[in-house]
């Protein structure tokens, strides 16, 4: 048959095979520089964090080809990006995306989103949620950056998922005196190894 | 701004929601099913086996040092999974879609549209969707300062565009039939033309990279890529159709290629 027609109206359809996004994703995927999720509105005296870390292979050599895209609640807890809040370039709100250097290097700014509280009253500790694409992954990782010194952290079911001896790998570090400077790096494999989700 | 060929396809078609009457015309609440909070967000179920791909797949040697070696982690699906961004008509132009008009002169190579709709696992039209779209040129060249084939670059090419799908689901765009090229993978490596795909769906878990290949590419049986998942039919998806009714005179061939994201939205039985 030539003709392809609208068979797929009804009933289950299985989701489509991911691919890699291969090492030439900059000409899709970064029209636009998105490394900045500080909003454009924001109140005087909010702290703006930096994050910074580097995305290492199964030999600990940065990545140079790897994209992160970060999704977050604001400050409340709301994701208000999931609601038609964009920018002046339709970018909705809490939505970045960061390629790393030649280096395997990345920085990104942000504010700390809140802790999320469903509508079952569950809690959740403030968090980045994470997805990593690169050559070499044919479908993106998913994971998320926590915050230091967090009490919520405690009771947060996605970490409380993760084996004790792991947990450290989602939380950023502060390697120096000042807290709104995070670190937080990507080990793809090895004794450090990065917990990442299924879902 | 639309082309004249632009004019002359869509009216040619009986099937296309035109893109420039949706830029200006789409309600804003085209996806209020997702506005109103938990109740109707998207659910996300367990993938059928083989029909995506693992992480470690040794045929694709990028794979061996950048595949997760420790068990993945069940997350629980909280409302950071069930959301995603959503982004604004902004995000868009016109002449986003038509790769071919984005320079002083028409790029060379055998002009394609590419058209299809974006659904749900219930094959419901997922709307409002980002689509990004990049490719090589006709001859199997990329625009980017790492790509070191020695074919000739196109100064009338990009390889870029971007659409948001309109109440059906639908996206289309006119582009040029990319090149095959070769890669280091293994002996004489070629990689089948292909069109790299990027969408945002109701929620983060519905975030899809993906590749549309072309019909009767003899290439693709020896491609480790597209031959990343041991679902045959899974594979077959990934392939384009030859597209007669979106086919213009005169003009290009048409394709259709058809996405299914994660996800399907909770009826109020299920909450």
């Amino acid at each position: 048959m030539i003709l392809q027609t609208d068979t797929q109206n009804s009933g289950t359809n299985v989701p489509t095979a991911s691919q890699t996004v291969g090492p030439f994703f900059s000409i899709g995927m970064c029209q636009q520089r998105l490394s900045n999720l500080v909003p454009a509105d924001l109140s005087t005296g909010t702290e703006v964090l930096t994050i910074r870390g580097r995305v290492l292979d199964g030999d600990g050599q940065g990545v140079p080809d790897a994209i992160l895209e970060i999704w977050r609640a604001d400050r409340n807890g709301n994701y208000t990006g999931a609601q038609n809040e964009c920018d002046s370039s339709g970018v909705p709100g809490g939505f970045g995306r960061i390629p790393t250097n030649q280096r395997g290097e990345f920085e990104f700014q942000t504010v700390k989103p809140g802790s999320i509280v469903s509508n079952t009253g569950e809690v959740q500790a403030p968090h980045l949620a994470v997805l990593i694409f690169m050559r070499g992954l044919l479908k993106q990782l998913v994971t998320r950056i926590y915050f230091p010194q967090e009490s919520d952290n405690e009771c947060d079911a996605a970490l409380k998922a993760v084996p004790a001896e792991r947990r450290h790998t989602l939380i950023a570090a502060q390697p120096g005196s000042d807290k709104n400077e995070l670190q937080w790096h990507v080990h793809l494999q090895g004794d450090s190894e990065t917990v990442f989700f299924e879902a | 701004m639309m082309s004249a060929a632009d004019d002359r396809l869509q009216t040619g078609s009986t099937t296309f929601f035109p893109v420039h009457s949706r830029l200006t015309a789409m309600p804003t609440s085209s996806r209020g099913r997702r506005q109103d909070p938990m109740s109707q967000l998207p659910i996300f179920q367990n993938i059928p086996p083989g029909t995506q791909p693992e992480y470690f797949h040794p045929p694709y040697r990028s794979s061996l040092k950048r595949a997760p070696t420790r068990p993945l982690v069940l997350l629980p699906q909280t409302l950071s999974e069930r959301t995603g961004p959503v982004f604004g008509h902004a995000a868009v132009t016109t002449s986003d879609s038509d790769l071919t008009s984005q320079h002083a002169g028409p790029p060379g190579g055998e002009r394609i549209v590419v058209n299809g709709r974006v659904l749900d696992e219930d094959g419901r039209p997922v709307s409002g969707a980002l689509v990004e779209v990049w490719q090589a040129n006709a001859a199997g060249r990329y625009k980017h300062k790492l790509d070191q084939h020695n074919a000739p670059l196109d100064p009338n090419f990009d390889g870029c565009g971007r659409m948001i799908t309109d109440a059906d689901g639908r996206y289309r765009f006119t582009s040029i039939k990319p090149g095959a090229y070769p890669w280091g993978n293994h002996h004489n490596a070629w990689r089948p033309a292909h069109i790299h795909f990027s969408l945002f769906g109701a929620g983060l878990l519905s975030r899809l990279v993906t590749q549309m290949y072309f019909p009767g590419d003899p290439l693709l049986e020896f491609d480790p890529i597209y031959n990343c998942v041991s679902d045959e039919k899974a594979k077959l998806r990934l392939i384009s159709w030859f597209d007669w009714e979106h086919t213009s005179p005169e003009f290009a061939l048409g394709y259709r290629f058809d996405i299914v994201l994660r996800g399907r939205i909770a009826t109020p039985m299920e909450k």
